[in-house]
């Protein structure tokens, strides 16, 4: 975009050219798109597909995110150096998310209720009084009991 | 800035340039053009809003945790959240991210009057976001909805200690009685607190920033040739927007 009262700025400003994108057409468009998902996933919200709502409404969040990031924050558009940054930022954050799935499906299943009428004192596995600890594993018990 | 300064990041640049950067009073003489200077303030913003994913990643992934750990009880706290009101901040934020692209718009364009009608549009949405979340907090907080130990609602239709199966639940209940026993439904409500207080933190940060951008852009600070800050704080203004996108649906629409 030229800069009609300062003529010799223009190759100051020749980065312009680079933002010169979008315009109200796309982003009112972008805005658009982004209510339809919005009802879309408020109405897939009433149906019961299980565990697919929970994929629905994350698949859904991922395309509106998309869609915020690509032309609201210019992405789309931008230098290589910034998408890559964003892109790392939810590669990390991918990397979280499965290696604390992959120790929470690791765990035995303990339950705040099992830990509660453990005795005071640490037994050796095994020796439990069994009305007193209530697990339904044996594994679970010696590992509460050690922890207690 | 003296003589030397101009010579020397000017050096193999053609003169005419040489004029121009001396005289745009935003060029700091550090950097060599003000591309190189617009070009390192926008990565070290969308740096920030990496670290921010994450701020936000370990929250939602704490959620996550304690929602495989809670099912039932999560899925009958969040009929406690009135779904409508998640809804109607939905849009108002997805609007004020479109007003607030139309800012840096009109800032890029120098168009004044438009950037300051934009921008408190933005702020104008914001603030509705903020009033809607008041009604929501203090609902919540005459119906003893609250985080942890400070949990006092007494309608829930599973008993104290929630997480205990169905054999094991008479043995369990005294040891309830006896102490606060951490429940689903508490922990429910200080996630929802953490994580849509702190959004709200970074509303309200937000509403700072823009308030601030919209006195500069009144007194006519920004055009075509400078207008770094209101793409940086539209920048976050859009991070903030994007998530609440992803807080919406795993707060008000769990099943």
């Amino acid at each position: 975009m030229s800069h009609p009262a300062e003529p010799t700025a223009i190759p100051a400003h020749a980065h312009e050219h680079e933002h010169d994108h979008g315009g109200t057409g796309v982003y009112a468009k972008t805005l658009i798109g982004l209510l339809i998902l919005t009802a879309i996933t408020v109405a897939a919200a009433s149906f019961d597909f299980g565990q697919g709502n929970v994929v629905i409404a994350l698949f859904v969040a991922t395309i509106k995110a998309s869609l915020v990031v690509l032309f609201f924050m210019h992405l789309r558009w931008d230098k290589p150096v910034n998408a890559i940054i964003a892109m790392a930022g939810f590669l990390f954050l991918g990397v979280f998310i499965m290696f604390c799935l992959l120790d929470f499906n690791a765990r035995n299943n303990y339950l705040p209720s099992n830990l509660h009428p453990v005795p005071d004192m640490p037994l050796a596995p095994g020796t439990a009084p069994a009305g007193e600890v209530l697990h339904t594993n044996p594994a679970a018990a010696a590992e509460g009991g050690e922890k207690k | 800035m003296s003589t030397t300064s101009v010579d020397l990041q000017t050096h193999g640049h053609p003169a005419a340039h040489a004029g121009e950067h001396a005289h745009d009073p935003h060029h700091q003489h550090h950097f060599t053009t003000m591309e190189q200077q617009f070009d390192t303030s926008k990565i070290g913003m969308w740096l920030f809003l990496a670290t921010e994913v994450l701020l936000f990643g370990g929250l939602f992934v704490g959620f996550g945790m304690m929602q495989a750990r809670y099912p039932r009880e999560f899925v009958e706290a969040h009929t406690h959240l009135v779904r409508w009101q998640g809804a109607l901040n939905t849009v108002v934020l997805l609007i004020s991210s479109f007003t607030m692209v139309l800012a840096v718009q009109a800032a890029k364009k120098s168009e004044k009057g438009k950037q300051v009608l934009f921008l408190g549009l933005t702020i104008l949405c914001a603030c509705i976001f903020l009033v809607v979340k008041y009604f929501e907090y203090s609902h919540k907080y005459e119906e003893g909805w609250l985080p942890g130990r400070f949990y006092s609602y007494k309608g829930d239709s599973i008993p104290a200690c929630h997480a205990a199966p169905p054999g094991e639940a008479a043995a369990a209940a005294p040891a309830a009685n006896a102490a606060p026993c951490t429940n689903g439904y508490a922990t429910f409500f200080s996630f929802y607190f953490m994580m849509t207080g702190l959004h709200g933190f970074h509303i309200l940060a937000g509403i700072a920033v823009l308030t601030w951008i919209l006195f500069r852009a009144k007194r006519g600070e920004f055009s075509a040739s400078y207008y770094t800050p209101v793409d940086l704080v539209g920048l976050y203004w859009h991070l903030v927007d994007l998530i609440w996108i992803y807080l919406f649906p795993l707060y008000y629409l769990i099943q």
